[in-house]
């Protein structure tokens, strides 16, 4: 990291008293191991009495009103921050409100990152990490992320939940591809470096500069010695628009991975809001490895056989993997066809993302579709039937993370 | 000498108040006071680990938020030591607060439920108000007995003691 990199970034905390959650610590270790300091912008105590006519939000609780007098702070230049966090408690209809549109009003007013989370006195500071690290990432390293042609030979490893992809490019161009699943984090992608490098006809030694991303960034970067270990919220929106050929402008990437997904709302490339799903694996990539199984299909046939059904026929709501898991054998059961089945399993976990996540990010065209879950077929279809646009689904868009590396590691590739 | 629950529960005003007339103000600043000065623990700035929701599951269920399970661990054992209590409505900001509407509700429900005097007031608006606001607090505290009568204190020993061998 240069000494650019490295500079402490102050982030505004606004939430709603987190610090009677048993949360507190666990965010102040993540703001650390990014190098990011916590910080409460300063209001007049008065002004939480009156906050609520002035916001046009009018609530009972005062530490949600202190939350618009800090947002207040923020936008009006008052507080000097570099980024916002905030936060409030899951299952609070009142906060889930003022923080929507706390977001909201900060993101009008204030040209600075800003992202929202709502916390369990479970949260961990490994959970809030990928989060503060894409929001430091934004401050800190403009002048990388506005990198829009890959140069030199370079490489890309993402580290995934499920599976690891690598590739090679060279002069904008990708040279070699490698894809494995996800077993032991290293030999896994040792494995799909190899297999990259094979297909390129390249050693490691000629590689100029290697980037790693997924859960396994820190790891295996150590491991590969890697110039850049980044997030995949970042190299993500990077790689999304660079395979969809939309690097200027606005932009809504998707991505459905293996664990969790992402949508982020990108504008020249760079991410602005953003949410990350994860409580349940029901809109992942593994509910549909679990239709597939019961089905008896490959993952590959999968998309193939829901394009062919009605969604409509199945009732089927995969919020929870266990309850989606019993909704399909009872449609089975039923008489119901796999082709349906499999159209019902994607309208669910596209339905799931529209519900959960795309709330918080304001979708704008073109939505480019990314990750392992692209792919299937049906997947695209049922997104874009549910939000009624075209959904762009770029080649390669399974190996979206790897790209994104290599891509930015071309920034570390001396002239 | 009464316990006295106060709300808001972090008032100052209320606590000294309630100090003045001889009785003891069951606030939110000793509670806190307790757990800063703690030393087995490192979770700043109150100290309140992930464990302190949990034991807020006493007084809230688990579909609660834990903002207010957190607020509850302190808030609840006051309520359960209380013995009279004063509840002012509509107070502002730096009159008292705890920062959620939600505890704030479960609070004054839970002291209204005990079977002990309470003295509800609104936060006065003018001059007038704000003395009749204080006579009314002193004669409630005057109405409390400042000393516990002596059948009183055996009785409440023995229940203890009972208590105590059950366990």
């Amino acid at each position: 990291m240069s000494a650019e990199d490295s500079g402490l970034v102050k982030i505004a905390l606004v939430s709603c008293g987190s610090e009677y959650s048993g949360v507190q610590p666990e965010f102040d270790e993540a703001a650390a191991k990014v190098n990011a300091k916590f910080v409460y912008p300063e209001i007049d105590v008065a002004s939480i009495d009156t906050i609520g006519k002035d916001f046009g939000l009018e609530v009972a609780s005062g530490d949600l009103r202190l939350m618009m007098a800090r947002a207040k702070a923020v936008a009006e230049g008052i507080a000097n921050v570099d980024g916002v966090f905030i936060t409030t408690c899951f299952r609070c209809a009142e906060g889930a409100i003022v923080r929507n549109e706390v977001r909201r009003y900060i993101h009008r007013h204030a040209k600075i990152p800003v992202i929202s989370y709502s916390f369990t006195e479970s949260t961990t500071a490994g959970t809030l990490l990928t989060r503060l690290e894409a929001l430091t990432t934004v401050v800190r390293r403009r002048h990388l992320l506005a990198r829009e042609v890959q140069k030199g030979l370079t490489a890309g490893i993402d580290s995934g939940s499920t599976t690891t992809k690598a590739v090679i490019m060279k002069d904008n161009k990708i040279i070699g591809k490698g894809w494995v699943p996800t077993t032991k984090v290293l030999e896994s992608a040792e494995e799909a470096y190899s297999q990259a490098l094979k297909e390129a006809g390249v050693s490691r030694e000629e590689v100029q500069a290697l980037g790693t991303t997924g859960y396994g960034r820190f790891l295996i970067g150590d491991h590969f010695k890697a110039q850049l270990v980044q997030e995949e919220i970042t190299v993500n929106s990077k790689g999304a628009v660079y395979l969809a050929d939309r690097q200027r402008g606005p932009a809504t990437v998707i991505d459905i991975g293996g664990m969790d997904n992402k949508a982020i709302s990108v504008e020249d490339g760079i991410p602005g809001m953003f949410t990350m799903g994860g409580i349940c694996a029901g809109a992942s990539g593994r509910f549909f490895e679990m239709i597939s199984k019961r089905l008896g299909v490959d993952i590959t046939e999968l998309g193939d056989l829901a394009v062919k059904g009605m969604h409509k026929n199945v009732s089927m709501n995969s919020y929870c993997i266990v309850f989606g898991t019993q909704s399909l054998v009872n449609s089975l059961a039923k008489g119901a066809s796999p082709e349906d089945v499999a159209a019902a399993a994607c309208h669910s976990v596209v339905e799931q993302i529209y519900e959960q996540q795309l709330q918080e990010v304001d979708v704008k065209e073109p939505l480019i579709l990314v990750g392992g879950s692209s792919l299937i077929a049906g997947v695209p279809k049922a997104l874009g039937e549910l939000l009624k646009i075209n959904v762009l689904v770029p080649e390669n868009s399974h190996l979206i993370g790897a790209v994104g590396a290599a891509l930015l590691a071309s920034g570390y590739v001396e002239e | 000498m009464a316990k006295v629950f106060i709300y808001p529960i972090n008032s100052l005003i209320l606590s000294d108040l309630v100090e003045r007339f001889g009785h003891k103000p069951l606030s939110m600043m000793n509670q806190i006071r307790e757990k800063v000065t703690s030393i087995s623990l490192d979770s700043p700035p109150i100290n309140i680990t992930s464990e302190d929701p949990k034991m807020g599951l006493k007084y809230a269920a688990i579909e609660v938020p834990p903002g207010v399970r957190g607020r509850m661990s302190l808030i609840g054992p006051l309520i359960e030591e209380t013995e009279a209590a004063i509840i002012v409505e509509n107070p502002p900001t730096n009159f008292g607060c705890v920062g959620c509407d939600r505890t704030n509700e479960l609070t004054k429900y839970l002291v209204r439920s005990k079977d002990v005097p309470i003295l509800e007031v609104k936060y006065p608006e003018s001059e007038e108000e704000a003395r009749d606001f204080v006579n009314k607090i002193a004669e409630f505290l005057e109405s409390l007995p400042k000393e516990k009568s002596e059948e009183d204190e055996k009785a409440k020993e023995e229940k203890t003691a009972e208590m105590e061998d059950k366990k």
